[in-house]
């Protein structure tokens, strides 16, 4: 009668490879602290057959200039700030952001961007991400000057696209910071653009993996299902899947229209600011649980929610969970 | 697990009779491996290797069924831990708890509210599945007044939760006065079991199993149900936290898939509400068990706001990851256009096609939306892929003819494709071609800026 259950455990021969943002005094920077991320020996939370080093973390988007097509509830949320990026990434720090990503504007010039950076460095301790505007000649004469000023600080410079991303990688070597690896929800390509980043000589505990996603409704199950075929393949020991992943939730929930729009749109899709942020918390925790180490929100209720999951996922369960 | 010809060999007569109509008992088993033919056709099989093969022909997770009047939730019968190793098939159905000891006009309303809620998602309408009443009084009478209030408001499936038998029995002849209703029965356990298991047999009910003391309690509970004939059952998995339901659920599915584990072959039910810390992380739970192996998701709360989150995801994770929703490439007509409206061009995934096409709609402006033959993929991965080019868009406009129907010649492409421009106007000589917002919600802001110009 007392047959006991034998639990499977997979004995995985791969480890999803440590990263470390941000660098310290000592390490010839000016950041309060550092934050690894990645270093798993399993799939995500199964603390019963691996080892979880380290949690994943939330980056709070902040802009050079205020933005002007976000949603009318992120300015509500966010207010003022949203004018100075040294007071917005101190509110970000506040609203619980362990990570601050910086993303530049179009109309920045070299020194804008030097000065925006210089702005936030001195704000706030926490280790930070710089993204262009996204338009390639524009994102390489910002990230230069960026890579410059920041130099030693170990910033996250994006975003590199396989068609773009050598003069990035090249101002991240020169300067000590490290990169953001971009491609468009597919195995392979993530695969492909790590190995030309690494071919340029960047050390791959430098190199974050973003294999991109789309918001809740808007395509989640492809990068879902992209990211849980990428922790697999690095757990069975492909080395060019192993860098942690980073992706951005925030934009992609708050650029559609449930979580953007409250007015003109149907009765059913509900109260316009809980619909919102469960839009942005949804897709987030989904991509959490398919391995995200790093995911970029924008709402400061989402990161509070977020942050508060991501510590329930990481308690170590009770002892009757694991194998005898 | 199907077992190989070799394996359903050794358990046929090996006589070599003929009288199944084959040459050889081999030749019989290899038949049925491939399921070219039936075990009844051996009249000498032994009943012990004929259970065998039957219950090795059975899914790895039993499929149940819940219904009523109006509806029925089925779940279970998965093969995949992933859902890129195939697909997930059977969605889980999302039930809103009320208790007895809430007053019936607010049971009512809940009822009401779930019963009618109704949302609409690139063309699939989608909808709750049901209500879960727990008796809390301890009182029959209470909870079958409570059960008979929801079965008259609602014509969708029901979960009865209580510890008694006698409570669920009355709450049970309750919900039974609605036709075809087969609610699932929460919940057995050791206290309770032989009760539990005689109601759902006589009621020919699904009923639920839980344990406090983990899953070796839980094994021999389900097997010492199974034992007096009740086979429709439900898991409580155990842990309410997040990481601890989501390791059990894995752990139980796993040993389902991965060990063909008959005893946990079931599938589980949730109760996210009372897993989280603060109520507004139960949706964020609740979409942890929708992802990862819940087929019963009992929600504390109803909100729209909630509801329609949850319902998406439900439906994006269960789409065939081999097929993705697609739509007619063609030409779409919205708001009525003449000749003079402006003419837009998008790929066939349906999320694409769906969000454009709304916009459109929702900004009242006439337009002709042309949508390209893009495999199904949206406008950025199609441009990757190379299956949204300026050739794919200018074969568009030539095999539909929207240039009969039109008195201009401007078309407007996807912001993110603004690259192909130039390309565009080469393969479209006389066309003008005009970019437009990367992202749908910006259309209408757009189209009313061109009408101004």
């Amino acid at each position: 009668m007392s047959n006991s259950v034998e639990i499977p455990v997979e004995k995985w021969s791969g480890r999803v490879r440590e990263v470390t943002l941000g660098a310290t005094a000592e390490q010839g920077g000016t950041r309060s602290h550092t934050v690894t991320v990645g270093g798993e020996t399993t799939l995500p939370f199964l603390h019963f057959e691996g080892s979880i080093p380290y949690p994943p973390v939330v980056a709070v988007e902040i802009r050079s200039r205020r933005p002007k097509d976000w949603s009318p509830l992120l300015f509500e949320a966010w207010g003022d700030v949203m004018d100075d990026p040294a007071a917005w990434a101190k509110a970000a720090e506040q609203a619980g952001a362990d990570l601050i990503l910086l993303t530049l504007d179009l109309q920045d010039t070299p020194d804008d961007a030097r000065g925006a950076l210089r702005q936030v460095l001195d704000a706030t301790g926490l280790p930070l991400l710089v993204f262009g505007p996204g338009q390639a000649d524009k994102d390489n004469e910002l990230l230069v000057a960026v890579a410059d000023e920041g130099k030693g600080e170990r910033l996250v410079l994006g975003v590199c696209e396989d068609k773009n991303y050598r003069t990035i990688v090249a101002a991240a070597l020169a300067n000590n910071h490290l990169v953001n690896s971009r491609t468009p929800m597919d195995v392979n390509l993530a695969k492909q653009l790590i190995i030309l980043i690494h071919d340029m000589g960047m050390p791959l505990d430098r190199v974050l993996m973003d294999p991109s996603t789309g918001a809740l409704g808007y395509g989640i199950e492809y990068g879902y299902s992209v990211m849980e075929r990428l922790r697999i393949a690095a757990l069975q020991g492909d080395s060019m899947t192993q860098q942690p992943m980073l992706v951005t939730p925030g934009e992609e929930a708050w650029k559609i229209k449930e979580a953007k729009v409250g007015d003109g749109v149907p009765e059913a899709w509900g109260d316009w600011r809980q619909r919102a942020i469960h839009w942005e918390t949804l897709t987030a925790v989904t991509l959490i649980e398919s391995g995200a180490a790093i995911v970029i929100l924008r709402h400061p209720e989402s990161v509070l929610r977020v942050k508060r999951t991501i510590r329930a996922l990481m308690q170590q369960s009770e002892q009757e969970l694991l194998p005898a | 697990m199907a077992l190989t010809g070799l394996q359903i060999y050794k358990l046929l007569p090996q006589t070599n009779c003929k009288e199944c109509g084959f040459p050889t008992c081999l030749a019989f088993a290899m038949k049925l491996a491939a399921k070219q033919a039936e075990l009844a056709a051996c009249p000498y099989v032994s009943d012990e290797a004929k259970a065998q093969l039957e219950s090795a022909a059975a899914p790895p997770i039993r499929l149940v069924t819940v219904s009523n009047n109006g509806a029925k939730v089925e779940v279970g019968n998965e093969t995949v831990l992933f859902r890129h190793e195939k697909t997930f098939y059977h969605p889980p159905g999302l039930f809103v708890r009320v208790r007895d000891s809430q007053p019936l006009d607010e049971v009512r309303r809940i009822a009401e509210a779930v019963a009618t809620y109704a949302v609409e998602y690139v063309g699939i309408d989608l909808a709750l599945d049901g209500m879960a009443v727990e008796c809390e009084s301890g009182r029959p009478e209470i909870f079958q007044e409570c059960v008979a209030a929801v079965s008259e408001t609602t014509h969708k499936p029901m979960i009865l939760i209580g510890n008694e038998p006698a409570s669920l029995e009355a709450g049970l002849a309750a919900a039974s006065r609605s036709p075809r209703a087969r609610p699932l029965l929460y919940a057995a356990d050791t206290g309770n079991w032989q009760d539990m298991a005689a109601l759902a047999k006589n009621a020919r009910v699904p009923l639920a199993v839980r344990s406090q003391d983990g899953l070796d309690e839980l094994a021999q509970l389900v097997e010492r149900i199974k034992g007096v004939g009740v086979e429709d059952l439900v898991l409580d998995p155990g842990p309410r936290d997040f990481a601890g339901s989501l390791i059990r659920m894995t752990q139980i599915r796993r040993l389902a898939l991965k060990r063909n584990f008959r005893t946990l072959g079931f599938p589980m039910i949730t109760f996210p509400g009372q897993g989280v810390e603060h109520p507004d992380d139960e949706a964020i739970l609740a979409s942890q068990h929708i992802v990862k192996y819940g087929s019963f998701i009992v929600l504390d709360h109803f909100s729209p706001a909630m509801a329609y989150p949850l319902l998406v995801l439900r439906q994006n994770i269960y789409t065939d990851p081999q097929k993705p929703i697609q739509v007619q490439p063609g030409l779409y007509e919205i708001n009525d256009p003449t000749a003079d409206a402006p003419l837009m061009v998008t790929t066939n995934f349906s999320i694409t096609y769906f969000s454009v096409a709304n916009e459109i709609d929702g900004s009242g402006i006439p337009g002709w939306l042309l949508v390209a033959d893009a495999e199904g993929m949206s406008v950025l991965t199609a441009w990757a892929a190379g299956k949204f080019d300026a050739t794919t868009i200018a074969k568009a406009v030539k095999t539909t003819g929207v240039a009969d129907k039109i008195n201009h010649r401007k078309l407007i492409i996807p912001g993110h494709v603004a690259v192909l421009s130039g390309e565009l106007e080469d393969e479209l000589p006389g066309w003008e071609i005009l970019v437009g917002p990367r992202e749908a919600v910006d259309l209408p802001g757009f189209l009313k800026l061109m009408r101004e110009v």
